[in-house]
This record gives C-alpha cells, structure tokens and sequence, in this order.
C-alpha cells in the first residue's frame, strides 16, 4: 500500500503527460472534421504510406543509423580508456565526456552553423594551413556531424558503466590463460560490454531518428526528416491530423526497433 | 478500493495542475503578451512602455505567419497583440479570431497613411492597425552576380547552384514561382499551382538552405549570391555590406503589409489598444523605423526620414511601380493544396 502511494505522482505524472498526449495523437490521427464533427478516417494514415513521405522515413532511418554507427566506434574505444587500468585521470575524461551536455543543445548546434559555413572558422583554419576548404554546410555529412557530436556521450556513458562493472579477476584469469589482448577483449570484455552497447544504440538512435532541430539548422530547411515533416504538419501547415499519424507510425517504428533489441539483450543492466 | 485510491490521487493531482494554470497573479502588475515577428521591434519601446503605463509586457516572436497562426489556434497562450500580414489578418477576421479595435483608444491612428487604409484584408478597418509594409525581390551580391538582376527567372539559373538562398515562407516561395511563370501569386488553378510546384522542385538542388532571419547574417558574411529578402531586410544588409544590392523583379512582386492586431484570445483588450497606440506615437514609431530600417505606414515617420531612402522606388515604391504586384489574399479553400504542394516540395529533397 504504502508502495503504491509513493508511485502516486509518478503514475499522475505519467497520466497527464505521457498517456493522455497519446490519446490525443492516436485521437487526431484517426478523425477528421467533416461539417463540424471529428470523423473516423484512415485518409492521413494511408497518406504517410505515400511514396514520397516513406522516402522521407527512409532517409530518416538511413542517417539515424549511420549516425548510431559511428557514435559506437568513436565511443567504444572512449569508453575502453575511461575503465583502463592504465589510465589514471577517469575523473577529468568523464567531466570532459559530460561537460559539452551542460551547455545548451540548441546552442552548441548553432556553434556548428557559423563554423562549418564557406567563409566559417574551419575553412579559414584550412585556408591558412594551404588545405583545400569544405563546404559541408547544408549536407548529409552536416546533419550526421551534428548527430554524432549531440548524441556521442549518450553511447560512451552506458558502455562506459557496464565496462566499469566488469569483475577484473575474469580479465586476468584470460589473460593468465595465454589469450592476447584482442582475444581477452573478443572473447571476455566485449561479451559482457553487450547490454551498455544495446543501451547506447536505443538512446543515440531515438532522438537521432527524431530530431528536426540538427536537421533544420545543419541541414537548411530544405533537409526533411520525418521530425521536421511532423514539425512542419503541426507548426506551418496546421494539419493535425497527417502530423498525428506520421507520429504513431514514428512511434510504432520505434517501439518494434526497441523491442527487438531489449529481446536480444536479454540480460538486465546498462540504463534500459 | 486501492485502485480507487490511486485514482482519486491522480484526481486530485489533475485538479490542483488545473487550478494552478488558472490562477491569476493578483496583486501584480496587469500583463499583456505581445507576439511579433523575430527581430522586429526596438526592444527599447517595451520598457519605456512599461514604465508610462505600468503594464509588464512579456514579448514572444515567431518566423512565419503560418506558424503564429498555429500557435494563436492551438490557444493556450493568450495572446494580446499580435503582428499578422495582410492575408493572415483575413484568414483571421474571417474564422473570427480577432476582437475589432476601439479605435477611440487609438488616436494616434490618424497619422497611418491614407494609402494603408481600408486595404481588402481589413475594409471597414475595423482590427488592424498598419505596422510596416514592404515588398519582397532579390539581394544580391554584386561581386558574384555581373548580370543584371531584374527577373525571378535568375533564382533557377544554373550559374548560380548552392549560392542562393530562399526564404522558407510557404506563400512567399509558391507566390514568387507564380509571378515569375506569369500567374498570379494568388492563383487558384490546379494547372498553375502544379507547375509552380515542378518549378519549386527543379529549383530545389540550386538552393542552398531555405533560410528565415538567418539569411540576414548569410548575406551580409557573403555565403551566397542571390537571396529572397524582404525589402525591409535588403535595406539593413546593405547598409552592414557594400557589395549587396537589391532589385524588383519585373514580373512584379508582392506587397505586404504587417499590422498590429488584438487575439480574440485577448484578456487584456484596454492595454492592448494603449499599447497600440504607444506604437504608433511618433516617437516609438520613429525609433522602431530606424532599428528595424522597413518601410513605415506613419506619414510623419515618413517625413522624417532621409530624402535618399524615401525617394528610392525599391524601399518605397509608389503606386505606379506596383502596377503588376499583388497583395496576397486568403486562399481559404484553396489553402490545403498549398499547403500539401509546399509539404510534398520540402520532402522531395534528394
């Protein structure tokens, strides 16, 4: 009883904010009005299954995942060095890893903006070192530097934690058994890293997938994705209804992508 | 019984969040929210009025008329002023979205020019009050373009790919196409609206961002050739940068203007008319023309400004200029078509 109580202003909480917006968004995206009246529709459902929108989803996925790609191989190795035993300054790598999340989001976005631009401070660091200039701005590899820079700590943060937790005496005894290091690391450390890995894939790939605020200033306007289409439907073209089915489609993609990679978990640990 | 417990906590927690949005701060000072275009005002004004007529003004911007629209529909903000175009202040009457103005509490409206009176959005001038008016053509920058600059035509030449720029405003970017294949920037034919839409999409891998305010510091750094500015704007960058000129295509243009207007939403009407009104006294008018650099509606502000600008036919126009522009009208029933044309443009983006 007591319990129950305690979880009372979470359940609130969760009621008001979490399960009655969705209502409203399954509510929006299966009516329409018709002289005055909300109607039941399949009409904006079938419209996100156009060609043209799935081809905006697509695009969507496509970065989300390439972006998720390189979140893992630049965080890995990041969080390898934060658990080695070798390295003494854990301390002052983790503030560094966790500092840029205390500015802004939308702030260090608009950094990227003036810096990647034609005349922006990289190419004038480039022109003055007689390398050739970028012009990035405005392009898919804007829009996934963008997402990696945003997202990297959400992948290095839970590997780091489970590497953390793994029992060194498991290491050691590999090690005593003659296996080299890319054996110990194959077969011990990367095993048991699995469940931080599937973590930090969910949580760079949600909000990259749905983001439209890197999309919209890295990638200029004309750069949609499904989160600036559903932006767009709600804030411009003041079409609830598309806005609200190109939502549940994003959120049943979502929940199948989340569940299958929580089933092949199967383990507990890391932060989902 | 334990699930009816829970739910009369969460009864209650509803209850009191509901209660708690409701409540007015009484014993504060009277607050009036005022909406305008981002970049639009010399912030100045807001606290000189604060101070005359101890009324706290909390000031929120928007980028597109289309998106101010959205945010007064979907209410929860009650808004007091807000600063709509032409044809949003029609599509606004027309749902009955505004209050009519007491224009006893608006004397200063006399000095609005006769020429910004009983234009079609607003015809017994009954809810708004003229702000700025302008029209819209290309910015360019003189070291990158050495033809000349006279049709929206040079918005699709080759030449120019990934070094122009267009303003990501759905009426502005339909409209323009429209003028240029010779329509009218209002149509409402099927034919001409899927042509202005091939039009947009061919146009698409030239362009090299869909820009709102943002094009202003683009411009002025050089990042592009050719822009799609409002005339208000053109004016400010090339005063920040020699080499920008600006230009009316001859195929015509739009003429906008933007003026102040009361919510139906509104709880707070009487402030909103004195706050109006402090807005077109001389003085505030006059400070606002000289930071934001439009074209002002207010014959006295007129009077007052520099004979180079005021006879310059780019930033004031006379009428004879204007002869084949257009002021944009509500499309109304035509208005799903172009929004659909403007949402199926930006998803093509290859």
């Amino acid at each position: 009883m007591k319990k129950k109580l305690i979880s009372g202003p979470y359940l609130a909480w969760m009621l008001i904010f979490s399960i009655l917006p969705l209502f409203l968004v399954v509510w929006y995206a299966l009516t329409a009005e018709s002289e005055g009246e909300r109607v039941f529709t399949l009409a904006h459902l079938s419209r996100v299954f156009e060609p043209i929108y799935l081809r905006v989803i697509w695009r969507s996925l496509r970065l989300a995942l390439i972006s998720t790609a390189f979140c893992f191989l630049l965080g890995y190795p990041v969080a390898l060095i934060l658990t080695s035993r070798h390295f003494k300054r854990h301390t002052i790598l983790v503030v560094l890893v966790v500092l840029p999340m205390w500015m802004n989001f939308l702030a260090r976005t608009y950094a990227w903006l003036t810096l990647l631009e034609k005349n922006g401070l990289i190419n004038h660091i480039l022109a003055f070192l007689h390398l050739p200039a970028m012009n990035i701005l405005y392009t898919d590899a804007a829009v996934i530097l963008g997402m990696v820079y945003n997202f990297l700590p959400f992948m290095i943060l839970p590997i780091y934690s489970t590497l953390y937790k793994i029992d060194h005496s498991l290491i050691e005894a590999a090690e005593d058994l003659g296996a080299t290091p890319l054996t110990t690391f194959r077969r011990v450390i990367f095993p048991q890293s699995l469940a931080g890995v599937l973590s930090g894939v969910i949580m760079v790939f949600m909000p990259a997938v749905t983001t439209f605020v890197i999309s919209r200033l890295l990638g200029g306007g004309q750069y949609t994705l499904i989160g600036n289409m559903i932006e767009q439907q709600f804030l411009t073209t003041y079409d609830w209804g598309f806005g609200s089915a190109l939502s549940l489609f994003l959120m049943a993609l979502l929940l199948i992508t989340g569940s299958v990679l929580m089933r092949s978990r199967g383990e507990e640990g890391g932060l989902w | 019984m334990k699930k009816n417990r829970i739910f009369c906590v969460l009864l209650i927690a509803a209850a009191l969040l509901a209660a708690g949005c409701g409540q007015n701060n009484a014993g504060e000072a009277e607050t009036i929210i005022v909406y305008n275009w981002g970049d639009y005002i010399d912030q100045s004004v807001l606290r000189d009025f604060e101070q005359e007529f101890g009324i706290r003004v909390i000031y929120e911007e928007f980028d597109t008329n289309e998106s101010m629209y959205a945010k007064l529909k979907a209410g929860g903000t009650a808004y007091d002023v807000a600063f709509p175009s032409d044809y949003m202040i029609k599509r606004l009457i027309d749902e009955g979205g505004l209050e009519k103005i007491n224009f006893k509490n608006i004397p200063n409206y006399s000095l609005i020019g006769d020429r910004f009176k009983n234009l079609p959005y607003d015809p017994q001038n009954e809810y708004s009050v003229p702000y700025f008016w302008g029209t819209v053509g290309i910015l360019y920058n003189k070291t990158m373009v050495d033809e000349p600059v006279d049709s929206w035509g040079i918005l699709w030449k080759e030449k120019y790919a990934k070094e122009i720029f267009m303003l990501d405003s759905q009426r502005d970017a339909i409209g323009l196409t429209l003028k240029w294949l010779g329509y009218s920037l209002n149509s409402k034919s099927d034919a001409e609206l899927a042509m202005a839409q091939a039009k947009l999409v061919e146009q698409m891998p030239l362009v090299q961002a869909y820009v709102g305010d943002e094009v202003k510091d683009k411009m002025i750094a050089g990042e592009g050739a050719l822009a799609v500015v409002w005339s208000g704007d053109a004016l400010n960058m090339m005063l920040e940068n020699e080499d920008l000129d600006f230009a009316l295509p001859q195929e015509g243009t739009n003429i906008w203007v933007d003026a102040m207007v009361i919510p139906s939403t509104s709880e707070h009407k009487e402030a909103a008319e004195k706050f109006i009104n402090f807005m077109c006294r001389t003085e505030v008018a006059a400070r606002n023309c000289e930071y934001i650099n439009y074209s002002t509606p207010h014959t006295e502000v007129l009077s007052g400004l520099p004979e180079e600008i005021t006879a310059d036919n780019r930033f004031y126009p006379g009428e004879d200029d204007l002869s084949n522009s257009e002021v944009f009208d509500d499309l109304a029933a035509m208005l799903p078509l172009y929004d659909r044309i403007w949402t199926e443009v930006k998803a093509e983006y290859q």
